[in-house]
């Protein structure tokens, strides 16, 4: 009975660690709307700061890669 | 736990353990073929592959210089022609320019002097002729004073006066001047 | 525990992990250090790919490239204005190590979305030992090329004298979680898109659902391309960017 607790624990966090997933969508989809806004004002620059947006949009897709990564050890490994 | 063939089929005994990355036991092997795998490439690309693709490059970019030069060298040569072609072009035109006004004032000479000669003919011709009507016209007042004298004398005869010839000409001069 | 999950699910059987199980590819006895496993097939495979691609693609070293020549050339000259860019003319020295990277987690990563294969990408040990090595050499490259001048990547000049302790200690921290994040993002994304194909490849089962399933997978599998591609361009340019702070550490 204890097992189904902490299993149902496990369950709802990694559901709750999804959510940060959505956070990285709005992320990323934030740099590369900002991004786009800025290049189609000045397109003639657009080609050397796509190397900065790729960058960006690592980092920011880093942290839900962080969340599912905790969603993932909360389902399998803890 | 199932039995040992029942692992090997479906994975479970693995898999028991949760993620197969936080699987500690298989970590000395990924790294010791990572090492290798990366080292392999290293050496592959930093030894052959690198150098003869940095090597063909070059020789691209050499061979697109040169051809640019050489496409820059025809086309120099091919603008040289073309100014060469339009000199002797505007040369041959001039010297059929000048051998048109040559021809044609030779032949205006030539006409001037056919029309001159031509107008000395016909002037020499109208005076020749103008001579020969003066002739005419001065034999013929001739003529007339011949006859009007013999007249003249014939009719003083028949009328019986005797009459030297002097008188009759001077008659016949003044009539005539008349 | 996940053991127990699968035998309470049934029908509907939920493996989305077993994909990236290292087993040996003869028998099945543990797993030592220099077992023949899956992870040295597809490793080996990697290095059969680049070795096809960049050494027996360019034999001709023609001047009017054949196809796979040319994309060799586009490789090289991909990586080579990336670390010509960002790290600058200095950092030339280290392009062969920085294509020896991109190159081996290009191909893992597009070897990995073929049916049935394993991504060594996808372990979080092989990329956490790329991500270690590429901080450690950097470190290594900063000290000794600046001495002591390399803690100016810490000490922010152009920040206000009574902050500059606090940037430092927050630069320490993000210096010190670089090879963290630099593992786990390649390792995560690799990990994620194959679980996700995964389940939706277990939805196909059910009739009902089967051709949204099979949708889905195809679309997931397109978007899978393309980060396979980006995360090897993104840890070759992070690895440049961490080259560059180690090589002009005042900029």
């Amino acid at each position: 009975m204890e097992g189904d607790v902490v299993q149902m624990g496990a369950y709802i966090g990694a559901g709750l660690a999804c959510t940060g997933m959505g956070g990285a969508a709005v992320g990323v989809g934030h740099v590369v709307g900002n991004f786009l806004s800025g290049a189609l004002r000045n397109p003639s620059a657009a080609p050397g700061q796509m190397a900065t947006m790729f960058i960006g949009i690592a980092f920011s897709e880093a942290l839900g890669i962080f969340s599912f990564l905790v969603a993932l050890l909360l389902m399998f490994a803890v | 736990m199932a039995t040992e063939a029942a692992d090997a089929a479906n994975g479970a005994a693995e898999s028991s353990v949760g993620m197969p990355q936080l699987d500690f036991s298989t970590f000395p092997n990924q790294v010791f073929w990572l090492v290798v795998t990366l080292v392999v490439i290293y050496l592959v690309l930093s030894r052959v592959a690198l150098p003869r693709i940095a090597e063909v490059l070059a020789a691209r970019q050499g061979a697109i210089t040169s051809d640019i030069a050489t496409a820059e060298e025809l086309k120099q040569k091919a603008a040289n022609a073309e100014e060469a072609y339009e000199r002797a072009l505007a040369e041959a035109r001039a010297e059929a320019g000048r051998i048109a006004a040559e021809a044609k004032a030779e032949m205006q000479a030539e006409v001037d002097a056919a029309i001159e000669r031509a107008d000395a003919e016909i002037a020499s011709r109208a005076a020749e002729s103008e001579a020969r009507i003066d002739e005419i016209r001065k034999g013929a007042a001739e003529a007339v004073r011949d006859v009007a004298r013999s007249a003249a004398s014939d009719v003083v005869a028949a009328l019986g006066v005797k009459v030297d010839g002097a008188a009759i000409d001077a008659a016949v001069a003044a009539q005539m001047k008349g | 525990m996940a053991t127990e999950t699968r035998g309470e699910e049934g029908g509907l059987a939920f493996h989305p992990m077993d994909q990236f199980i290292v087993k040996p590819l003869f028998g099945d006895g543990p797993v030592g250090i220099v077992t023949i496993t899956n992870v040295t097939f597809w490793m080996a495979l990697a290095v059969l790919c680049v070795v096809a691609l960049l050494v027996l693609g360019t034999r001709g070293r023609a001047l009017v490239p054949t196809r796979t020549q040319s994309v060799a050339e586009l490789a090289y000259g991909f990586v080579y204005r990336m670390v010509e860019d960002v790290v600058g003319k200095d950092g030339l020295r280290y392009f062969p190590y920085i294509m020896t990277l991109f190159m081996f987690i290009v191909f893992s990563n597009f070897l990995g979305l073929l049916p049935l294969s394993f991504t060594t990408t996808s372990h979080i040990a092989v990329t956490a030992v790329m991500a270690i090595v590429v901080f450690v050499t950097v470190t290594v490259i900063g000290f000794v090329k600046n001495g002591a001048g390399f803690f100016g990547l810490f000490w922010i000049e152009a920040a206000p004298l009574v902050l500059r302790p606090i940037l430092a200690v927050i630069e320490v921290i993000s210096y010190f979680v670089r090879p963290v994040s630099h593992s786990i993002r390649l390792a995560g994304n690799m990990m994620a898109g194959h679980a996700v194909i995964k389940v939706f490849a277990t939805f196909a089962a059910i009739v009902a659902i089967s051709p949204l399933s099979v949708l889905a997978i195809a679309a997931i599998y397109a978007l899978e391309t393309l980060v396979s591609f980006i995360q090897a361009y993104v840890f070759a340019i992070l690895t440049c960017v961490y080259l560059r702070d180690a090589l002009h550490p005042h900029h």
